[in-house]
């Protein structure tokens, strides 16, 4: 079986506090999968040692079979593990053109060049193909706070792609856009290239069914089940947790 | 619209830019009496713009900026006293020394937060004031490093009393290493850098290797901040301790503030207003000087640097890239 | 050895009174203040002035310096310290350099620019042989009445009401508020006792480190240095550290030169805040 993102035993402590707890989970090559779990359940955190933000107090994170656990987090993102960010997490007063410039730029290797402007024609053929294929193409000029919010989503996921990831992570994509410009991100995450293995992070149960081939949910920091969609709606354990979660299903 | 059309635009020079130098550079031909303070200005200028390469584009806070400043001052003076009086060389080795300085103590404030990066630039600059007084056989100590006689420019024109050349050479330092501090801005890693002053975490979740990109624009900023002390070293022959005082790091400071940080002219124009007002306030009373200066910051505290910067900016923006 | 030792522990002891209060607005509040150094100046005014106009005896003159400083404080902090809590550094960086700026214009402008001195009561002047160690008299004074304040910030800090307040108020504002605490009040009041004490140490502090208009200047690193090596949780770890400092900077300008003992103490510095940036002396968090 063919695995792209992998943890062993992956655990993080604050203090007392036990966040993730001997998580050990596979992604497949091209997986559709998603993870789900109540509020407080470490999903954030999860995250956060997935992409090297924080050290893991014990365990392992292998990304196609390299073990990365110790690598820098612009290292990992070269190496094609690439996140997108919950809340918006955008360069508020750069435009797309430029935050995408500097995604495509860096992974291109001229992200530290001194004297060429930015935007040589590589990067910009980069970013057309990128603009294009997220229909943003009529906004790259502006300031990106001043764009719909349903376009700033639409960035946060293209400016990921940018980075041209083997592994993306997509942290609760479509919150907070109004019902009338979702379909555009549905449609731009379904879209997204077969070879890209995907795990989606997300509240949204319409979302999670309707995007995701597997299942993992996380409770108290640990796994609890993983399974197909059909097999998580009907486990009762899944139940117990979600009951009394209202809103979410 | 294309998007290498929209790339082109956004370094394109603009006819106000244009202007200013133009008007900088006829300055020159102004009649004798004016040209000492527009070297100081010119000095000032480039120490600013220095600090904005870290402060308004990669936010690093520093309260010692004067270290820099310093050690090109005493690197330049010490080389045309011990080994030639040529300027050009001068200003070229307090460059390479500055930068140095600045690599070495780049990774000190890579650590921690704006709290700790204000004190250990303090600090660094505080060692350097205690060594240069410590060692009065090279700087001179208090006395400051005297008997300095610099070569003429390009060979040919000496510096003379009323600053002309004096002022020249400044103007023409401070307007080649601004192209390169323009060109640096506009560059991958100056957009890196904006990226990271912005939101460092999101930075690196783009691929931005942080570390490396500031390391590298603090030793930027520590050479052209070097140039400027080398400027003031051998445009008025003479170094004092006060090159590295705290006054200097916070003047340069507020002359930063006062013209805005991140964009390049902030500095210049910063200096400008800077060293007028000095130069009008001062002459009744220094103390005015400070009150005023004073007075001014803890205004600008209140009402907020982003709300008073965003009127005067507005206005500027319009004019200046 | 031991004189230098117990000038030390004078000169440390000076120093965490002078400090204290920044010890609490930077690591506790947050608040970058770099005109801490102000209201010692002003306390150590108010003492130059009453002794030298109006001839009020020395000891009358310390509870004057910390009454005014603290009043000092209050008023700022009412009217322009509050509306900065919470911004970013930079601006409270400016906003504190612009009072020090404003401050030393005005002394220079009213009280003259030349260095200040006071004659010390005759009781508190010359030296003592104790236990075959030489002590200055003065000293000694410093280190009774700073010790006798550090320990009752300390029991203040633990065992009071207001103590607990304070630590409530500064973990986290919000939930303070919700459980009815007056957290403006509670800041106001601490702000005004840190500037009092600074006032106070003002006060003490000229005959050792004289006066002039440029005094929070020259000192503003010597508190930075109490409170980044001390570290913020507590008021232990700032008085360790200003022992620490005062030890070193006299020893140190003792046995290398006045200048080179500088050097040592910034040296220190910078590594303690490279290796531990939140101080020597504090909890792991």
């Amino acid at each position: 079986m063919d695995v792209a993102l992998e943890t062993r035993n992956l655990g993080k402590r604050f203090g007392g506090l036990v966040a993730t707890n001997g998580v050990s989970f596979k992604l497949e090559r091209g997986a559709r999968h998603a993870l789900i779990g109540p509020n407080g359940a470490g999903k954030t955190t999860f995250v956060n040692l997935l992409t090297g933000v924080l050290a893991p107090s014990a365990g392992r994170v292998l990304l196609e079979d390299e073990d990365i656990t110790g690598l820098r987090p612009e290292t990992r993102v070269r190496r094609g593990l690439v996140r997108t960010f919950q809340i918006n997490q955008l360069f508020a007063d750069l435009t797309p053109l430029e935050t995408l410039a500097l995604a495509a730029g860096e992974r291109l290797g001229y992200g530290g060049r001194w004297w060429p402007p930015v935007g040589g024609r590589t990067v910009a053929r980069e970013i057309e193909h990128v603009a294009t294929r997220f229909g943003l193409g009529d906004v790259l000029d502006r300031r990106t706070d001043t764009l719909p919010y349903g376009k700033q989503r639409l960035l946060e996921i293209a400016v990921a792609f940018a980075c041209a990831p083997r592994v993306l992570l997509l942290d609760e994509p479509a919150a907070g856009v109004p019902a009338a410009e979702r379909q555009d991100i549905l449609d731009a995450i379904a879209a997204l290239p077969a070879d890209v293995s995907v795990l989606l992070i997300e509240h949204d149960m319409d979302l999670v069914f309707s995007f995701a081939q597997r299942i993992s949910v996380l409770v108290d920091g640990a796994l609890l089940v993983e399974g197909t969609p059909a097999e998580i709606e009907a486990d009762p354990r899944v139940r117990a947790v979600y009951l009394g979660e209202a809103g979410h299903g | 619209m294309s998007v290498t059309a929209s790339f082109s635009r956004r370094a394109r020079w603009r006819l106000p830019e244009i202007v200013f130098w133009l008007l900088a550079f006829a300055a020159l031909l102004l009649p004798p009496g004016k040209h000492l303070l527009l070297n100081e200005i010119a000095i000032l200028a480039l120490f600013a713009l220095s600090l904005d390469l870290i402060l308004g584009y990669a936010g690093i806070i520093s309260l010692g900026h004067a270290a820099f400043f310093g050690t090109g001052a005493y690197a330049a003076g010490l080389f045309c006293k011990l080994v030639t009086p040529d300027p050009h060389t001068g200003l070229a080795v307090a460059i390479v020394v500055a930068a140095a300085l600045g690599a070495a103590t780049s990774l000190l404030v890579l650590r921690g937060s704006d709290l700790t990066r204000l004190m250990v630039t303090l600090a660094v600059a505080l060692v350097l004031h205690e060594v240069a007084n410590a060692l009065p056989l090279w700087t001179g100590g208090a006395d400051g490093l005297q008997g300095m006689t610099v070569g003429p420019l390009l060979g040919h024109f000496d510096f003379d009393l009323y600053g002309r050349t004096a002022y020249a050479y400044s103007l023409v330092t401070l307007f080649v290493l601004f192209l390169l501090a323009r060109r640096i801005v506009h560059s991958p890693f100056g957009l890196s850098l904006m990226a990271i002053r912005r939101n460092p975490l999101r930075a690196s979740a783009l691929g931005v290797p942080n570390r490396s990109r500031l390391i590298a624009v603090y030793t930027l900023s520590a050479a052209y901040a070097g140039a400027a002390g080398a400027l003031l070293a051998q445009t008025t022959a003479y170094v004092s301790l006060e090159v590295l005082d705290f006054q200097r790091s916070a003047d340069v400071l507020l002359a930063l503030i006062i013209g805005g940080t991140g964009w390049l002219y902030g500095g210049l124009a910063g200096a400008i207003a800077f060293k007028v007002l000095q130069d009008v306030l001062s002459a009744s009373a220094p103390q005015f000087w400070m009150f005023w200066m004073g007075l001014f910051l803890v205004v600008l505290a209140l009402v907020g640097r982003e709300r008073l910067g965003q009127g005067v900016r507005g206005l500027l923006a319009k004019v200046m890239p | 050895m031991a004189t230098i030792l117990f000038d030390g522990v004078a000169y440390g002891m000076l120093m965490f009174i002078l400090a204290c209060g920044l010890a609490v607005t930077l690591g506790l509040m947050n608040f970058v203040n770099l005109a801490h150094g102000a209201f010692a100046m002003a306390g150590g005014y108010v003492t130059v002035t009453l002794m030298d106009r109006w001839g009020v005896p020395f000891l009358a003159c310390l509870p004057a310096a910390f009454v005014a400083s603290a009043a000092l404080g209050l008023v700022l902090e009412r009217t322009l310290y509050r509306h900065l809590y919470g911004r970013d550094h930079l601006e409270q960086v400016l906003f504190s350099i612009g009072l020090v700026f404003i401050a030393v214009a005005t002394t220079d402008y009213f009280m003259g620019s030349s260095q200040r001195n006071i004659t010390l009561p005759s009781w508190l002047q010359g030296r003592r042989e104790i236990l075959g160690v030489s002590v200055g008299l003065y000293r000694s004074f410093l280190i009774v009445v700073c010790g006798a304040l550090a320990l009752g910030l300390q029991l203040g800090l633990t065992r009071t009401r207001f103590g607990s307040r304070l630590r409530a108020a500064v973990d986290d504002a919000r939930v303070a508020r919700g459980l009815g605490i007056p957290v403006g009040l509670v800041f106001a009041a601490t702000f005004a006792v840190g500037s009092g004490l600074a006032g106070l140490g003002g006060a003490l502090g000229v005959e050792l480190l004289g006066l002039d208009p440029y005094f929070p200047m020259k000192f503003l690193i010597y508190f930075l240095i109490v409170v980044a090596v001390g570290g913020t949780s507590g008021i232990m770890g700032p008085f360790l550290a200003a022992l620490l400092l005062g030890i070193a900077d006299v020893a140190g300008k003792y046995y290398l030169s006045s200048a080179l003992g500088g050097f040592v103490i910034y040296l220190v510095l910078i590594v303690v805040l490279v290796l531990r940036p939140h101080g020597l002396f504090a909890r792991a968090r």
